[in-house]
Parts: C-alpha cells; structure tokens; sequence
C-alpha cells in the first residue's frame, strides 16, 4: 500500500460560541491518494467546508493530525508551512467574491507569484501567466479584463489559474460550480478532470451535488453534523448506500427522467439539529426512522462492513 | 377540466436603461390548463424571470417595458387593466413565490401578521375569524399553528419558505407562480418542500408556473415544459414530449447532456460551448447559432419559425420542411 498524500486523523474543530461548543468537525478520518478525488458531501451546517480549511490550515484545527505524505502539519512552524501552502490550494466557492473587483486578471494571478517570492523572476512572470491562462481556457486578451467584466464561468477559471500557480500536490474545491449555470458547470467539471490527468492532481472535492460528485470523485465520505457517515468508493456508494442518511439524500435528488413522479422516495422528516453541544449516539438519530435505544447510547463509530466500505450505523 | 385560462400572446419585454435596451424576453407565447404545471427552464439570463415579473406586472418601474404582446387571465387582458385592479389580483387570483426565502419575508412582523395581512387586503376573512385561519393555513403548509407569533429570524431556511408558501396560498389563488422555489435549500429539505407543493396543488387544484434551471425538479413537478433561451421558448411540449427520445432542439439536448448522470459511469461530459448571448446585442437568426452543432447558412440569416408537431414545439431550421 503506498502512502496516501492526505489523510487526517481524529480530525476535530470545535468553535466557542456564547451557546457552547460548536462541533464544526468531530472525528474525521480520512485518507486521499495522490492523483485521486475524493468526494466530501453533505448539508449545509455539516462541516465540510471547514473541514477543508482545516486541512489546508486555514483554521486551526482543535484536536487530531493532519498528515502530508506522512508528516503532521499541524505541527509546523510558520516557515515550514509557508513552505508547504505552494504544495496545498484552494479553489473557493464564489467566483463573484473571491476575486478583487479592483485587480486584473493578471494582477489576481501574478499576486501568487509577489507573495511567493523566488520562484519566478519578475521578467518570467508575464509569460507564466499566459501560459496559466492558456492552461485553464481563458483568452489572452482578456488579461486586463477586470472580474466585473466577465461570466461566473470565466471567473472560476481564473480562481482554477491561480490554485495551479505554484503547481500543487493538493487542491481543496470548496464547491467550486455551485454557482453556475449547469452548460457552464459542465465546463468547469470537465476542465479540472483533464488537469487532473494532465498534471497528476489531487483534490478534495467539496460540494453538497451528488450527480456532481457521483461524476468527479473516486471516493466519496458523506458527512453528517460533523461527522463522516459513509465512506465507500464512489460507485459502491451510489449502488448500494447503507446509511439511512445517505439513502435519504440519495432519494431527494430529483432525476431529470421520466417516471421521476411516480418514484418512491423516502423522505426525511424534519431538519438538520443543532450542532452545539451534541448529544452523545448517533447524530441523525433524531430525524432516522430506524432509531433505536441503541443509537442514542454511545457514539458510532465508523465500521468497515465490506471491503472499503464504512459506515457508522448500528444497524451494521 | 381543460379549459384555458392564463394564454400569453407573443409577449416581449425590453429593459430601456439610458446606456443601453436589453431584450429580455422577446416574443413568447404560451397557455396553461387549469390545474396543470407548467414549467419553464432556462439558465440565468434566458428570461424566465422576466416571463414571472411581466404576468404579475412587477416589473421595475421606468425601466422594465412590456413591448407588444397580450396576457390573457380568465378572458381579461392584464395589459390593458389598470393598477387598482391589478392589485386585487395579485395575491388573491395569482400569487408568487420567490426564490430566496432568506429574503422575501418581512423581519420586523411575526410570520402570523405576514399571513394575515394577505388575507385582510383581500377582505378573505372577518377580522375576528383572521387569526384563526391563520392558523389554519400554517397546519396546511406543516408549520404548527403555535410558531404565528414569532419572527422569520427564528425559522430555518425549509420552515421560512414554508411560511412563504403559506402566505401565497392563503387567499386560495387560481394561479401560483414559483420562482426557484427551492434553489436555496438542502436537498432533503428541497424533497420535503416539492412534496408539500405538489399536495397542496392537487387538493386545491390550483395551477402552477414553476420556474427553475434544474430538470430534475421539472420531471418530477410538472406536466408541461417550455424551455426558453435568450428570450424565447425553443421548445415546448409535455413532460413526454420533451423528456422522451425523439427530435429536439439542439440546446435542449446540450442541456442534458450537461448534467452528470446518477447512473451514467464516470465519462466525460458534453457541454454547450460558449456563453449564453448579450441580449442588448443578439444574434441574428437563430439566437442559437454561434453554440450550435447544427448550424447551417441559413440558421445565421433568417430566424427559425416555429415547428409543430402534436402537443410539441421546437424553433429550429432542422425541423424546416
């Protein structure tokens, strides 16, 4: 087994908030394979964007490791991990407000290169970012084209340019086509498949779409409150989910068919609790229709059932 | 049972700013059955929108202009009826809901008075009966009668839109028009919303336009689909006819193919290229063309007509005889 290019390990970030501790993220173990995806879906609330900011250091994580092809980052000194954040991007959700109104297209990706000293001589820069922008299918001469000037499409190719500009290991998309248009998603999807392939990448794929998800990841950990639920390979999860939460958001997805109305569906009543001060047992007890007195007992734990398939149910 | 009652006649909308004339919608027409949903889908921009704003007459002041066309509601046309009249149809006749429920809600009324107030413009009931069907129609949409005195910052996003549906639905209107209903909410929140929407729609057989950018909710909602780009509706037909093998529009079928399949495996997707046109500067023929597959000399020149066959519309020069 080689060793995976991520994983964490215990992985928790609690927030202090006037009504208690917040479980953002509770226990997370997770491990991702150079040049793999994989898929982190839930709700809003569950913790899956702070998970991968936690990851990436953006926030501090409470408790657990974060490990780098086998080193804990969490760990490193403000010198090492600077180091270390040209090997770790990020690709943010809203292309309207992660970019500066105020700088060009060029402005946005050489910023990389003024932060990032040494790595490229000022003469090269130009270059570079040309070719960044050939790479991600923008034009060249939209490269003093201010943000305001351009689609939602185009502007989440300059948010792909700039992860790529220090050629990373490592990219956390945190829903990074949420906000388009689905000729346009398809667009975007498409483009962050072949610069996977081309140059060997690996992603966290952030993103409450399962289709979406279902599309790009090879592996898939569906959380809840927190908590991973199911861990399963991609196609394993979407054929046979064991679950109750999964099977539930699986059966919410409406399916662009025909026959879609008359399809049993399971859905899930009420809504998603609080996630200050949980309870001990199972997160999703409370809305779960297979509850039992078990659940709420002790704390689930993720269980392997089949062969790379986990979940934290007591029904397995 | 089908008798038409809402039928919109080569409508067009222009929005005249003093830079620029944006065609938003240009030249749809469309009827809708008692009881039957309509959905109409487009990606941002299409003008599906607009199509909403100009059946309510909501559209901006000064700068939003219905150009040409006629909305004929229950053999009146909307056009010609002037703004006092039209306010006793609003919300009582034809009610909305909007897309962003985080939003639409007043903050500084509790969500009973929000419910009530539609019912007492429209005179719906003795004001010693309000409260009482207030709670009512809360029961109706899922919400417990108890929460009417408390305020929208207190609602999740599902319960917020809840009580927006419940504020559409008090007058018992002939006509809904959602807009996005559920874009902002989780998935399973989402299910739970659409179930609640379809109920009420048939026990009430009210009629609805539903308009979204999402197929899966069109399959799963409603009986018949107009599919509008740049303006115009492409295609049109029933939930059959558009969501069954057979001739389409070529955007139609980009459309589909942009979404990634549940039980497709793992291929690359097929997008439309290109961007959706400016609508101050159109195309000329076929808005299509530039991101067509099709495209032939003619499609760059004249404008398709419209091609029917059946309960089926496509304005496309493939289908020309």
């Amino acid at each position: 087994m080689s060793q995976p290019l991520i994983q964490t390990k215990n992985l928790k970030k609690y927030f202090n908030t006037s009504k208690g501790l917040l479980h953002a993220v509770d226990n997370v173990n997770l491990s991702i394979n150079k040049g793999k995806t994989l898929g982190v879906v839930g709700e809003s609330g569950c913790g899956k964007s702070t998970l991968g900011r936690v990851v990436l250091r953006l926030l501090d994580a409470t408790e657990g490791e974060v490990l780098y092809k086998g080193d804990n980052i969490l760990e490193y000194g403000k010198k090492d991990m600077k180091e270390l954040k040209k090997k770790l991007q990020i690709i943010f959700q809203d292309p309207y407000a992660s970019l500066n109104p105020r700088m060009t297209v060029a402005q946005i990706i050489e910023e990389v290169f003024i932060v990032n000293k040494g790595i490229i001589s000022k003469k090269q820069m130009r270059n570079r970012t040309k070719e960044l922008m050939e790479t991600v299918g923008l034009a060249n001469r939209l490269i003093n084209a201010y943000p305001h000037e351009l689609d939602g499409g185009r502007r989440q190719r300059i948010g792909v340019a700039r992860a790529l500009a220090l050629e990373p290991d490592f990219i956390v998309c945190d829903e990074p086509v949420s906000a388009l248009d689905v000729s346009i998603q398809a667009q975007i999807l498409n483009l962050m498949m072949d610069l996977q392939e081309e140059k060997n990448l690996t992603y966290m794929f952030i993103t409450h779409d399962l289709s979406v998800v279902k599309h790009i990841s090879n592996e898939i950990a569906v959380m809840y409150l927190g908590q991973c639920v199911e861990k399963v390979s991609s196609d394993e999860l979407f054929q046979n989910p064991l679950h109750p939460y999964t099977k539930a958001l699986l059966s919410a997805i409406p399916i662009p068919e025909l026959g879609a109305k008359n399809r049993k569906r399971d859905i899930i009543e009420g809504e998603i609790t609080s996630p200050i001060n949980p309870k001990p047992g199972c997160r999703f007890s409370a809305r779960c229709k297979y509850s039992t007195s078990k659940c709420s007992a002790n704390d689930i734990p993720l269980k392997e059932v089949s062969k790379g398939h986990y979940v934290a149910c007591v029904l397995y | 049972m089908s008798e038409k009652f809402l039928e919109i006649k080569d409508l067009a909308v222009t929005y005249e700013t003093d830079e620029e004339n944006v065609n938003a919608v240009n030249s749809i027409s469309f009827s809708l059955n008692k009881g039957e949903t309509l959905g109409i889908v487009g990606e941002t921009g299409a003008g599906k929108t607009t199509t909403a704003l100009s059946i309510m007459q909501l559209l901006p002041k000064e700068v939003g202009k219905i150009k040409n066309g006629s909305i004929i509601f229950n053999d009146e046309n909307l056009l010609e009826k002037n703004s006092h009249y039209l306010r006793q149809i609003r919300g009582e006749k034809i009610s909305m809901i909007f897309q962003d429920p985080m939003t639409s809600l007043n903050p500084v009324l509790t969500v009973g008075e929000q419910i009530g107030e539609a019912l007492e413009l429209h005179n719906k009931a003795k004001k010693e009966n309000i409260n009482q069907r207030v709670g009512e129609i809360m029961e109706l949409v899922g919400i417990p009668a108890a929460r009417k005195s408390e305020y929208p910052h207190q609602f999740s996003g599902g319960m917020k839109q809840r009580v927006v549906i419940a504020i559409a639905l008090a007058c018992e209107p002939e006509l809904i028009i959602a807009d996005e209903p559920t874009t902002a909410l989780d998935v399973t929140i989402q299910a739970q919303v659409l179930d609640l929407m379809d109920e009420l729609k048939n026990t009430l057989n009210t009629s609805m336009i539903m308009i979204t950018h999402d197929l899966g909710i069109v399959a799963q909602t409603c009986d018949k689909v107009a599919i509008m780009y740049a303006g115009e509706i492409i295609e049109s037909g029933t939930l059959e006819d558009i969501f069954s093998e057979g001739n389409h529009h070529p955007y139609t079928v980009g459309l589909f193919n942009s979404i990634p399949k549940l039980n497709d495996k793992k291929t690359r997707l097929e997008p439309i290229d290109g961007l959706m046109p400016d609508p101050t500067n159109l195309p000329k023929g076929c808005k299509f063309h530039p991101r067509c597959l099709h495209c032939m000399k003619k499609c760059k020149m004249e404008e398709p007509k419209v091609y029917k066959k059946g309960t089926k519309t496509i304005r496309c020069h493939l289908y020309d005889n």
